[in-house]
């Protein structure tokens, strides 16, 4: 696991630290234990947690026919990984006040409906909280060093990034939502 | 591809994903100088094809674990023993 404290934003009375931690693993993770691990970390400062949970559909990405998927593959850097998850978390603890922030992304192959990523965002207001989360999730997919390949019934194939998941990167950036 | 260079003396190579599969070639090593070098040395080493594949506008270079501007002139990349350069393409997480 990997950690950092962050600041609040400057112009805020109350200096306090975010908790954060990232980590790769490919057992599942449970949300219930993250969400009691959020909950003592945050503290009394927390008014809000926001969880997001990505799963492995069963209908074919890459060919959109809407075949069946067999298996999601994931591949990390191990190293460059963790630290570009723990960039975009530190990013979103820039950006909001948030007092906790954890996020486990699975590898290795995972058949259909299986847990693939988590990320748990506490902060004291839920605007924080929900903001955070989603931009999280929106930067896991442009910026965080993960590649999956999907097996169906065409055979084995890398998936592409999307124009969406970019255009909503760069949303975030132009917004400064 | 295989190498029997000297980990230590050597700028370790690794390539991720399609890259991996494209170039038949998980991780190798060239001798220490510039980005520039490296990829002259892994021009002569790989197919052509594979090579072509790790040169695509859309392949990231990570050295060190820290990605490389896509702007940066290889010749002003310096690639020192021990340094570990990485081929990524497009990441898919999230």
């Amino acid at each position: 696991m990997n950690s950092l404290s962050c600041r609040r934003s400057p112009g805020v009375s109350v200096s306090v630290r975010a908790h954060v931690q990232v980590g790769v693993q490919e057992e599942d993770f449970d949300l219930g234990q993250m969400y009691v691990q959020m909950r003592a970390a945050g503290g009394a400062a927390t008014g809000a947690i926001a969880l997001f949970v990505g799963l492995v559909r069963d209908r074919n990405e890459r060919a959109g026919d809407g075949s069946q998927v067999a298996s999601l593959t994931l591949e990390h850097y191990p190293g460059m990984t963790e630290k570009s998850m723990l960039a975009i978390a530190e990013q979103a603890c820039e950006r909001w006040p948030l007092v906790g922030v954890h996020v486990v992304h699975r590898v290795g192959t995972l058949p259909p409906e299986a847990q693939i990523v988590a990320v748990l965002v506490a902060s004291a207001h839920r605007d924080a909280a929900f903001a955070g989360a989603e931009f999280i999730m929106d930067y896991l997919k442009t910026d965080a060093v993960f590649w999956k390949k999907e097996a169906a019934e065409g055979g084995e194939s890398w998936l592409q990034s999307t124009e969406d998941d970019a255009q909503r990167a760069e949303n975030w950036r132009e917004q400064g939502r | 591809m295989s190498t029997q260079a000297d980990p230590v003396q050597s700028v370790r190579i690794v390539f991720f994903a399609s890259l991996r599969e494209q170039t038949g070639c998980a991780e190798s090593a060239v001798t220490p100088g510039t980005l520039e070098t490296a990829l002259a040395a892994l021009k002569a080493a790989l197919p052509a094809a594979g090579f072509q594949e790790i040169s695509a506008d859309n392949v990231r270079v990570a050295l060190n674990h820290e990605l490389l501007d896509v702007d940066l002139d290889p010749a002003s990349v310096a690639l020192q023993a021990g340094d570990e350069l990485a081929f990524l393409p497009p990441v898919t997480g999230g």
